[in-house]
């Protein structure tokens, strides 16, 4: 077929289908970068701005700053904010990420890895892997996070399977999801029963999804997950492009829907799993986030995947910069604050996708 | 792609001009059999039109061809068997339009067969869809959300994505069955022109027996999963034929040079003086 110089219009609008603008990318990455340095600074010690720039700037090779900062405050700085803020941002990003990929896989709005129950199979996982001193290991190879993956396939198999045929029905994929939920959370409830007791506090403090406790360990576990399931999530999300078309028109488009939904649902499973197993169960974040990211920017999954992960990054490390400040000396655990914000979201969400399923 | 020399009847085609063959195609639905051994030629470039009534297999044989469906037999291409989707596209019957997509985006999808698993769009895979949507007159609807079109314009950007796939084959499943007359003929009339222009051929399933006999080079009839004619729409369409298949009493009517399939007026002769 000859290619005839096409009128501009059409040339741009191709030109920019499915590309996400640099405007966006730009404003997510300094948001993420303002976030990162309120959090830095902010808290029971104060460490000033500059200072923290500073001592940061030191810290890469071939620089060297002079930097105010007392030994005292680096180490607070690098011990106990840095860890926790990069992992804070980890776990957001991923939350964030398999949220949006398991909205494209199912093509549901309402996915999300706690609606489907992922979170809570990766939970009881994790209870059972701690509650037996199965937390050992080194770095990616924890056997914590291996746990917590089996329970959350576990889980989004059955979810998937219940609502089988039904995918595009909302409604169906989150029965299960709440089936799934209830399951494991009564089976996590009865595990944690038959703890010891020394055993028990631990589990419970670290199921309230908390970031608290977190140093480079947990950065350690679970920043080769984010690497290598977030990038072949990264990767697919042509992929849930195409698939947004329907399985059948997906597979006249030369796309394997069950090979491209396999990949996409394994990586954000694992991915999820590694997050729970650092951090609790943190609800709603991979709601709200794509969700957000769709209402301004785009409903293309190739621009919602990355900026869901800068997105979510962002607003976790926001909420728990708040969660260790708003009733300061006194902590939030970081789930809970966001259920405050996810669950009015959820609603809202779904009260207008009923609304425009009765139109 | 020759054009040339495609045998409409008698001999035999022979393999190399071909554009497509199923040869005893079987479909089975659990219990149900849809299709009972389809043996079909189509030519370069030529039309045909697969008539018949509700359920006779007409959507299943497209998909057959389309390889959506599980099949027995075969259905070949005189080439080599490429990519899925780069031989053979298909426009639905009732496409989904997912939310938010723009007419643009929803084109560029009919480059995706020819992308490598983990490759995206080239620059050349852009100004194509752009040629297409100019050749389709969809331009001014580049930037437009596919959900927010009317039909005769929804109807346009399912056939800018096939067409930018790219395939020697376009499968189109009542094409017009959500348009109105005028809309009806401009969309026929459209790929028409385009496969005069690219050499591609057709295999539509049409509901409307004049039309099809308009558009079409040669029907093909379908009656409970089986072609039970095959030829040059006048051939086809006898009233004895169309009446047992249809399950009703037709005539065949030639009006300003057209064929016209209508209901024998039953009730007039029972009334009448």
């Amino acid at each position: 077929m000859a290619t005839l110089p096409a009128p501009d219009s059409a040339e741009r609008a191709t030109g920019r289908a499915f590309r996400l603008s640099p405007l966006a990318a730009v404003g997510a990455a300094v948001a993420l970068a303002a976030v990162a340095l309120l959090s830095a600074t902010t808290g029971a010690a104060a460490l000033p701005f500059g200072d923290v720039l500073a001592s940061l700037v030191d810290r890469l090779p071939l620089v060297h700053v002079d930097t105010p900062l007392s030994s005292r405050q680096e180490g607070i700085l690098f011990q106990i904010r840095l860890p926790r803020l990069v992992l804070g941002m980890l776990v957001g990003g991923s939350l964030a990420m398999a949220g949006a990929a398991y909205q494209g896989v199912f093509r549901n709005p309402l996915a999300d890895p706690y609606l489907l129950g992922v979170s809570a199979g990766a939970g009881f996982g994790a209870v059972l892997a701690l509650g037996f001193g199965l937390d050992v290991g080194w770095g990616p190879f924890d056997a914590l996070p291996a746990a917590a993956f089996l329970g959350a396939l576990v889980a989004v198999s059955a979810s998937a399977a219940i609502a089988r045929g039904a995918w595009r029905s909302p409604a169906t994929l989150l029965l299960g999801g709440i089936a799934m939920a209830a399951f494991f959370s009564a089976a996590q409830t009865y595990a944690i029963g038959q703890l010891p007791e020394t055993r028990t506090r631990e589990v419970l403090s670290w199921l309230f999804g908390q970031l608290s406790t977190s140093g480079w360990r947990q950065v350690w576990i679970l920043g080769p997950y984010v690497v290598v399931c977030g990038g072949i999530l990264l990767l697919h999300r042509r992929h849930l492009d195409v698939l947004r078309v329907g399985d059948d028109e997906a597979r006249s488009l030369g796309l394997n829907p069950r090979r491209a939904r396999l990949a996409v649902i394994v990586s954000a499973s694992l991915l999820t799993a590694a997050a729970v197993s650092v951090s609790g169960l943190i609800a709603f974040v991979g709601l709200v986030v794509p969700h957000v990211v769709r209402l301004l920017v785009s409903h293309s999954y190739r621009v919602i995947v990355p900026l869901s992960a800068l997105g979510g990054a962002a607003f976790l490390a926001l909420v728990d910069t708040g969660a260790r400040t708003l009733t300061a000396p006194a902590e939030l655990p970081v789930g809970v604050i966001t259920a405050f914000v996810g669950a009015p979201f959820f609603a809202l969400v779904l009260w207008r996708s009923a609304r425009k399923a009765g139109t | 792609m020759t054009t040339a020399a495609a045998p409409r009847s008698g001999a035999p085609a022979t393999v190399l001009t071909e554009a497509l063959t199923c040869r005893a195609v079987h479909v089975t639905f659990g219990e149900t059999e849809a299709l009972r051994g389809v043996d079909l030629h189509v030519a370069p470039g030529e039309w045909l039109g697969l008539i018949g009534p509700n359920g006779a297999g007409k959507s299943t044989l497209l998909r057959a061809i389309a390889g959506l469906v599980p099949h027995d037999g075969s259905v070949t291409l005189n080439r080599d068997r490429r990519p899925a989707g780069t031989d053979v596209a298909l426009v639905p019957q009732i496409p989904i339009l997912p939310e938010g997509m723009t007419v643009a985006e929803y084109a560029l999808l009919g480059r995706s067969p020819h992308l490598g698993w983990l490759a995206v769009e080239s620059r050349r895979d852009r100004r194509i869809v752009a040629s297409v949507l100019e050749r389709l007159d969809l331009q001014r609807f580049a930037d437009r959300p596919v959900t927010h079109l009317s039909g005769g314009e929804t109807q346009r950007v399912t056939l800018a994505r096939a067409l930018a796939q790219q395939a020697p084959i376009l499968l189109l499943d009542e094409p017009t069955s959500a348009l109105d007359l005028g809309h009806r003929d401009a969309v026929l009339d459209l790929i028409d022109t385009l496969r005069r222009d690219d050499g591609i051929s057709i295999i539509a399933a049409m509901h409307d027996l004049g039309t099809a006999a308009r558009f079409a080079d040669r029907l093909a009839l379908i009656d409970q999963g089986r072609i039970v004619a095959d030829g040059p729409p006048r051939r086809v369409l006898a009233a004895g034929r169309l009446s047992t298949v249809y399950a009703t009493p037709l005539n065949v009517h030639t009006v300003d040079g057209e064929i016209v399939v209508l209901p024998a007026p039953r009730s007039r002769q029972e009334n009448g003086p």
